[in-house]
This record gives structure tokens, sequence and C-alpha cells, in this order.
């Protein structure tokens, strides 16, 4: 009955990560609260596949977090020092299921908690990816490209900091919320292009990182509904999520935009991703940002019938916009493969120069080689970019390409 | 309410030096527009100063002494706050007001509450 476990496991691990936030409001103490779902989830664990799920599982998890909370207490409070507060111990007593405006509350709190900007990048990802996601330390490793003991580590230091140095427990006032939304949004787009783009190739975990992704984005785009940042992360993600399935073949093999199968994406993914972007696009009163961009930018290819349908001057345009508002190597190469598409591959070998060399730099500049009939340069390049780090599909599509120009070397 | 340390780290300079006037009038400044949260504050005399001290083996062992600071490095520990806020977040943008911040860089340490 794995798959019925499996249902169950995951069951009890969104709504763990859903009462942990109200937990940790409660008990003040990230640990504490962790660990106390921690306990509930194993106990709903052993108990639900002889049991069965009970009728309200959400319930049942939340009050059996909150007992597990009070035990852990206790027994804090047997160390000198630690007073227990009436107050807390009264509400984890209670036995009714918190109100959905405080649930939400909460969730926000947590989500700004973990993406504080006094945390790392990483130690932010690590943390949404345990609290919000309830992932465990070995999963989080996998999707970090590291060590289980060391994100143990990072995790345990992440509740010492967040204690210690008093990280608040709070939604950001308005005001600062612009400013404060960045690290949020950062931590959800990362979260996908690692699931996106493993560099170690293989599927070296066995959580759907993309879709964990997705989630976080619906999450923030639904507490907050009105702010534009999260509304763009969400369309990038949804728009680029749509094509997913048409980017490898059934032996793994990497396909590209070309020669997908159209009709393979997701079509009311995208329908929904375009309309996302369109209002985040209208209430931030034309100045794009760099998701809203790239959502720009997935929804032009989206919206072409056939590769040659493709508007690259639009997006030619899109990307000279995401160049000046957020300069970074995939976007100067994505603009130099759009350029050499509409205005030929001279264009874009000339654009290239000014790059910083990468694999997937050596990748794109073989292409436009090729499209200039220098064989022979092309497979060049493609031996340079099998140099460096890539994953398993991607290795495997840079040997095929640099056999075809190998190939069409000889007299 | 927390108490967090903001060392902060600058130029090794010799604040009594006539071209730091300026600047330690900046750092007045703050002292009085922050009064209420201020525990503690010390300005230090330059690194060529410093002496660090190390005693051999166990208490009671040879005291070593060196010249210099215990660290060298571009930006030296040239002072302290001891602060109040409610949290991290009250506490950086406190810190924030510092010259420091600008002018090098402020390290906000939490104080271990007395138990």
């Amino acid at each position: 009955m794995v798959a019925e476990h499996g249902s169950v496991a995951e069951t009890v691990r969104v709504e763990g990560a859903r009462i942990l936030a109200t937990l940790i409001r409660t008990v003040g103490d990230v640990q504490i609260a962790e660990d106390a779902v921690q306990e509930a989830s194993l106990a709903a664990l052993g108990a639900w596949p002889v049991t069965g799920v009970p009728p309200e599982p959400r319930a049942w998890l939340t009050v059996t977090a909150r007992r597990k909370a009070i035990d852990l207490l206790r027994r804090e409070s047997v160390r000198p020092g630690k007073e227990q507060d009436g107050l807390q111990m009264i509400e984890l007593a209670r036995s009714d299921l918190p109100p959905d405006q405080v649930v939400h509350d909460d969730l926000l709190r947590l989500i700004f908690t973990c993406c504080h900007p006094t945390l790392s990048p990483p130690t932010r990802i690590a943390l949404a990816l345990r609290t919000l996601c309830g992932l465990s330390p070995a999963q989080i490793a996998g999707v970090l490209l590291t060590t289980e003991a060391a994100t143990t580590k990072r995790l345990t230091r992440a509740r010492q900091k967040i204690a210690a140095a008093h990280i608040p427990y709070r939604v950001p006032a308005e005001d600062e919320l612009a400013g404060r939304l960045p690290a949020v949004c950062g931590v959800v787009h990362s979260l996908y292009t690692a699931g996106h783009a493993p560099v170690d190739g293989g599927a070296a975990y066995d959580v759907d990182v993309c879709a964990e992704a997705v989630r976080l984005a619906e999450l923030l785009h639904d507490l907050l509904p009105d702010q534009t940042m999260p509304a763009a992360v969400l369309a990038l993600l949804l728009l680029t999520e749509a094509r997913r399935p048409s980017r490898l073949d059934e032996q793994g093999g990497v396909v590209t935009l070309d020669r997908q199968d159209r009709g393979r994406w997701d079509a009311s993914a995208i329908e929904r991703g375009i309309e996302l972007l369109n209002c985040s696009l209208h209430r931030s009163q034309g100045q794009a940002d760099a998701y809203q961009l790239q959502a720009a930018i997935a929804a032009e290819h989206a919206r072409a019938a056939g590769y040659e349908d493709t508007d690259w001057t639009e997006i030619v345009r899109l990307y000279d916009l995401l160049v000046s508002v957020a300069p970074s190597d995939a976007a100067g190469l994505g603009r130099v493969v759009a350029v050499s598409e509409a205005d030929g591959p001279a264009a874009g070998l000339a654009l290239l120069a000014d790059l910083a060399p990468s694999p997937r730099w050596h990748a794109v500049r073989a292409e436009l080689l090729a499209r200039q009939g220098r064989y022979a340069e092309a497979a060049g390049a493609l031996t340079d970019a099998l140099d460096g780090p890539a994953t398993q599909p991607e290795r495997r599509h840079r040997e095929g390409r640099r056999a075809v120009f190998l190939r069409l070397t000889e007299p | 309410m927390p108490q967090y340390l903001a060392l902060t780290y600058t130029a090794d300079v010799n604040w009594w030096a006539p071209e730091q006037a300026d600047e330690l009038a900046e750092y007045r400044r703050f002292g009085v527009e922050h009064a209420d949260r201020i525990r503690a504050s010390a300005v230090l005399h330059p690194t060529s100063t410093a002496t660090v001290v190390r005693v051999e083996g166990a208490r009671g062992g040879e005291v070593v002494t060196t010249d210099g600071p215990y660290a060298e490095t571009k930006e030296a520990l040239t002072g302290y706050y001891l602060i109040e806020a409610a949290d991290l977040d009250e506490a950086i943008a406190v810190a924030a007001e510092l010259p420091a911040a600008w002018g090098g860089a402020v390290e906000v340490r939490p104080v271990i509450a007395a138990k």
C-alpha cells in the first residue's frame, strides 16, 4: 500500500507545515515548535495507516502538536531561568483550530522570518524548505547539493540566530514590504531554478523541487494578492513549468525549444500565467521588474503557435530591458540567442564577445558558428562547453551536437 | 528588552586627530539622538596601541604579551555601542545611523540576557 502511505505522508507534511506557523508564534521558539510538529507527524504516520486518516486530520495534528509542545516546554522549564508563560499554556491546551485569518497571518510571519535579509540566501532556502514545505534535512541537502550533516548544522545555526538575535516573527509594515519582498521572491525563484537545472544532473533527490517552488509561489501570491512581485514570480514559474513535460524526450534527452511538441505544453497553466502577468504589469504601471520581464519572455514563447511564429523582435526588446534592470549571465545569453534569431548569427556572435565564458556560453557560441557553416569551430566550442559542469541530459545533448558538427566537417 | 553590541569597524584612525573632528561630531550627534537606547559606548585608541595578552598553559601560567591587535584587518575595531532594541530589525535601524555603517561596517551582535 505504498501509494496510500505516500498520500498519508503527503497530508502529514503539508498539514504539518501549515500548523507549524501558528505553533511558532504561540511557543515563541522555532526549535520547540518544529520538534512538536515533528513528534505529532511521527504519531500520525504511526497511527493513520492502521486507524485510517481521521475525518479532520488538521485538527488531529494541531491538538497533538500542541500537547507535544506542552511536554517540551515543561521539560525546558525544569532548567533554571525558564519561566512558563501561563497564557501560552492556556492557548496550547485549546482543542479548537485557529481561525483561517490567524493561520494566514502566521504563515506570512513565518515566510518573512525564514526569508529575513539577515540570513544568508542558502539558509533562507533551507529554512523555507524545512518549515514551509516540511522537507527533511536529507531532502534539503539533495536540493542544496550538500550533505545532511551540513544542512542540519545550517538549520540549527539559523534557529539559534532567530532566537538569540530576536529576528522578529512579524509581517513587515506596508511601507517596508517592497524592501522585504525581493528576498522572499528570491528564495522561491532560486528554489525553482535548483529543481529545474540541478548541476550534478540525475535525480539526486526524491522531491519534486519545482512543484514545491510552485506551491510556495502559490502560497505567497495567495497571502499577498495585491503585491505585483509574488504574482510575477508565480506567473514566471507557471509559464516555465507549463513547458517542462516537453523539455526532455522519452529517453531523457534534451529537446530544444525549436523541436518541442507545443501540443504537450500545459495550456491552462499558460493561460493562468499570462493572466497573472497581465494583472501584475497592470498594477505596477509599466515599471517592470526582473520577474515580470522573464515571465513576459516566457509568455511570448508560449503565445507562438510554432517556433517560426516567435516574435523575436519583441523578445529582444524584453531582454534589453531585463539586462538593464537585472544583469546576469543567463539573461545576457538569452539576449544573444534572441538577437541571433532576429538579426542573424553574426550579430549574436558579436554580442557574445562581451559576456564571460561559461559552459553555456560555449554551447551557444557553437550553435551560432554552426549556423555560419563553421562546423570545425562549432565542434571545438562544444568541447570547451563539455569541459565544465552540466546536467546529464545537457552533457549528452552537447556530445550529440558535437558529433553532428564533426560529421559535417568531413568532406 | 534585548540588548545588542554594535561594533564599529572603520579605518584605524586616531579619533583625537584634528582631521577626525567632523566625524567624531557625527558620532556625538548619534549618541545624543539615540541616548535612550544606548546603555554603554566607547571609542578606542588606534590598534597600534593594542596589546594581546595570553597566559601559557593554564591560569597562573606565564603571561605573554604581543604588540598590536589580535587580528590584522583592513578595517579595525574602533568602538562599540551597547544598545537596546525590541528586535533585530530595530537594532539594525539604529546601527544604520552610525557613521561607521557607511564609512566601514557595523557588526551587530545579540547580547546574552542575564539570568
